[in-house]
């Protein structure tokens, strides 16, 4: 075979291998390493480096190399000037052979160059700016780089600049992206932040209900998460928790503080609260989904007997079946006006005697688990935490919990709602 | 009197002062590296003769001949000598081509490249590369 076909095959293999270096990089150092192998391979050539220019530190670092030995430094000031004219040197310049303007450029920097014993650079140019350097040696054979090695040599180096233009904006879109999720985490704890504030803000409206809202929140969370519900989606029902009053703020004042039962008249005026909360929520870009149907939709009941929609069984969110049971759970184990709270037996006897009617026995049996385990020991004390500042002797429910379990675990809603 | 050691899929015989290493079909990046490292523990060890033998070698790609140079570097730092063996053609004219027999000496077949070693008992009977 003619020596100069032979030359182009090996060249021509060398690319291809480099091509798919650069596509199959896992890792930049190694993509790096092994592309300038196979430019050094692809004409014997037996030492130089690879520098990659850093704009900002205004800087050539050496990131690759062989045979230079111990080089006096890895790295070589570039002024942005300096670098404006590296990049305009053209796709390879022999020391020998260089024009005035890379002459000057060599001689800024005869020092860094007789350190590593170059005979070529080849500037890595992508989109007029500069990337970085490729510096090389004599060839294995002796002879002078020809036109044509200077060709191949430039396509290589092509390659090699791409690679690394990638791989920068790889590491700026995944910098970018990271930047992205810390602010959006941010938001999102400012958003809960508020949201919380505001809880409290509807609560204080109140003055028989202070912290109801987040206990509302609490216990919606820790039932969710017992229902096997995402991460994301248990973020969002104890939002929802805290939000689920929001329509009180429309509710006149002498109602919601009335020390007394309430009459048909004021019931008429609190049962407007879900769809006004409802009217309140809709509008705002909430980070969770269905927050708004969820304060709707918290006064409705399986049956069908519930407000504002008369929804019945499925029809109703699930997360607001959750609210639901919270909701009640936090009014019976709190004082009100007209009543002391009601003993834990008798909380429990009471979702007992709705569930089906009023609640999902689903939701039941979750806040059931949940509750059990608590008092097991198998879970964090959340429930406990928040009831035991009114109760003792929580163990004690252990047979009624299970009992309610036994009862409802696996009944189909039709089943019970009929 | 001969042994023979396999380090994974690199088969090295020693021979007297001389250690010959025996390349793999295809001589890339993975099986370039395995042949390097063990020249380089040759020549740590103070072998200062290789015979790299590369009957079984097809095709060298442009790591491998990357890695060759590196190891012709490597043996003219530590004054030793480096052998190629049982080249096939296509893979000769590469070197040839490249210039990597000005550097190193290619014996037809492993027998030959014992003989130029143990002809004068020492190395220094190896026929001088082309450079």
């Amino acid at each position: 075979m003619e020596t100069n076909t032979q030359r182009l095959i090996h060249a021509f293999s060398a690319l291809a291998d480099l091509g798919q270096e650069i596509a199959d990089a896992g890792d930049f150092e190694d993509m790096l390493r092994n592309s300038f192998h196979l430019l050094l391979g692809s004409l014997a050539i037996r030492r130089g480096g690879v520098a990659e220019y850093d704009g900002e530190a205004g800087q050539l670092k050496l990131v690759a190399a062989r045979g230079l030995g111990e080089p006096a430094t890895d790295t070589l000031l570039l002024s942005p000037e300096h670098a404006r004219q590296l990049a305009t040197l053209g796709s390879a310049t022999s020391l020998a052979d260089a024009t005035n303007e890379a002459a000057r450029f060599l001689e800024d920097h005869k020092e860094l160059f007789a350190t590593v014993e170059i005979d070529l650079l080849l500037p890595l140019v992508v989109r007029e700016q500069l990337i970085g350097a490729v510096l090389l040696g004599e060839k294995a054979s002796g002879e002078k780089f020809t036109d044509e090695d200077l060709e191949v040599l430039s396509a290589l180096s092509r390659h090699i600049g791409v690679g690394i233009h990638s791989h920068r904006l790889l590491e700026d879109v995944e910098q970018k992206a990271a930047e992205n999720l810390r602010l959006y985490d941010g938001l999102r704890a400012i958003y809960k932040e508020t949201v919380r504030a505001f809880a409290a803000a509807i609560d204080m409206k109140d003055r028989y209900t202070q912290g109801h809202s987040v206990r509302v929140g609490k216990y919606s969370e820790v039932i969710a998460r017992e229902m096997g519900w995402a991460a994301e989606e248990v973020e969002g029902i104890t939002i929802a928790g805290y939000l689920h009053d929001i329509g009180k703020l429309i509710v006149d004042l002498s109602v919601i503080n009335s020390p007394e039962r309430f009459s048909a008249k004021d019931s008429a005026e609190m049962s407007r609260h879900p769809a006004a909360g409802y009217e309140i929520l809709a509008p705002i870009s909430h980070p969770y989904a269905d927050i708004p149907l969820m304060a709707r939709y918290h006064h409705e009941r399986m049956d069908g007997n519930g407000y504002p929609d008369g929804l019945k069984g499925d029809q109703i969110p699930p997360g607001a079946k959750i609210l639901t049971l919270a909701d009640s759970l936090d009014a019976m184990t709190t004082d009100r006006p007209y009543r002391k709270k009601l003993p834990l037996e008798d909380v429990l006897e009471e979702f007992r005697a709705n569930t089906g009617t009023q609640f999902d026995p689903e939701v039941v049996c979750a806040f059931c688990r949940a509750f059990l385990n608590e008092i097991e020991g198998k879970k964090e004390r959340r429930l406990l935490n928040l009831l035991n500042r009114n109760y003792s002797n929580i163990e004690q429910l252990r047979p009624l919990l299970n009992g309610m379990l036994s009862e409802f675990n696996g009944s189909s809603l039709t089943a019970i709602a009929h | 009197m001969a042994e023979t050691t396999r380090d994974i899929s690199i088969q090295t015989r020693a021979v007297g002062d001389a250690a010959i290493i025996y390349a793999s079909d295809y001589l890339n990046k993975l099986t370039g590296e395995r042949i390097e490292r063990e020249c380089r523990r040759q020549f740590d060890s103070g072998r200062r003769t290789l015979i790299i033998n590369f009957r079984d070698t097809e095709l060298v790609n442009s790591i491998g001949v990357s890695i060759l140079v590196g190891l012709i570097d490597a043996a003219e730092q530590n004054t030793a000598r480096l052998i190629f063996s049982d080249v096939n053609s296509s893979t000769a004219n590469l070197f040839e081509m490249l210039g990597l027999t000005r550097h190193v000496s290619v014996a037809a077949n492993e027998d030959e490249a014992l003989s130029w070693i143990t002809e004068s008992g020492d190395s220094a009977s190896v026929p001088e590369a082309r450079a």
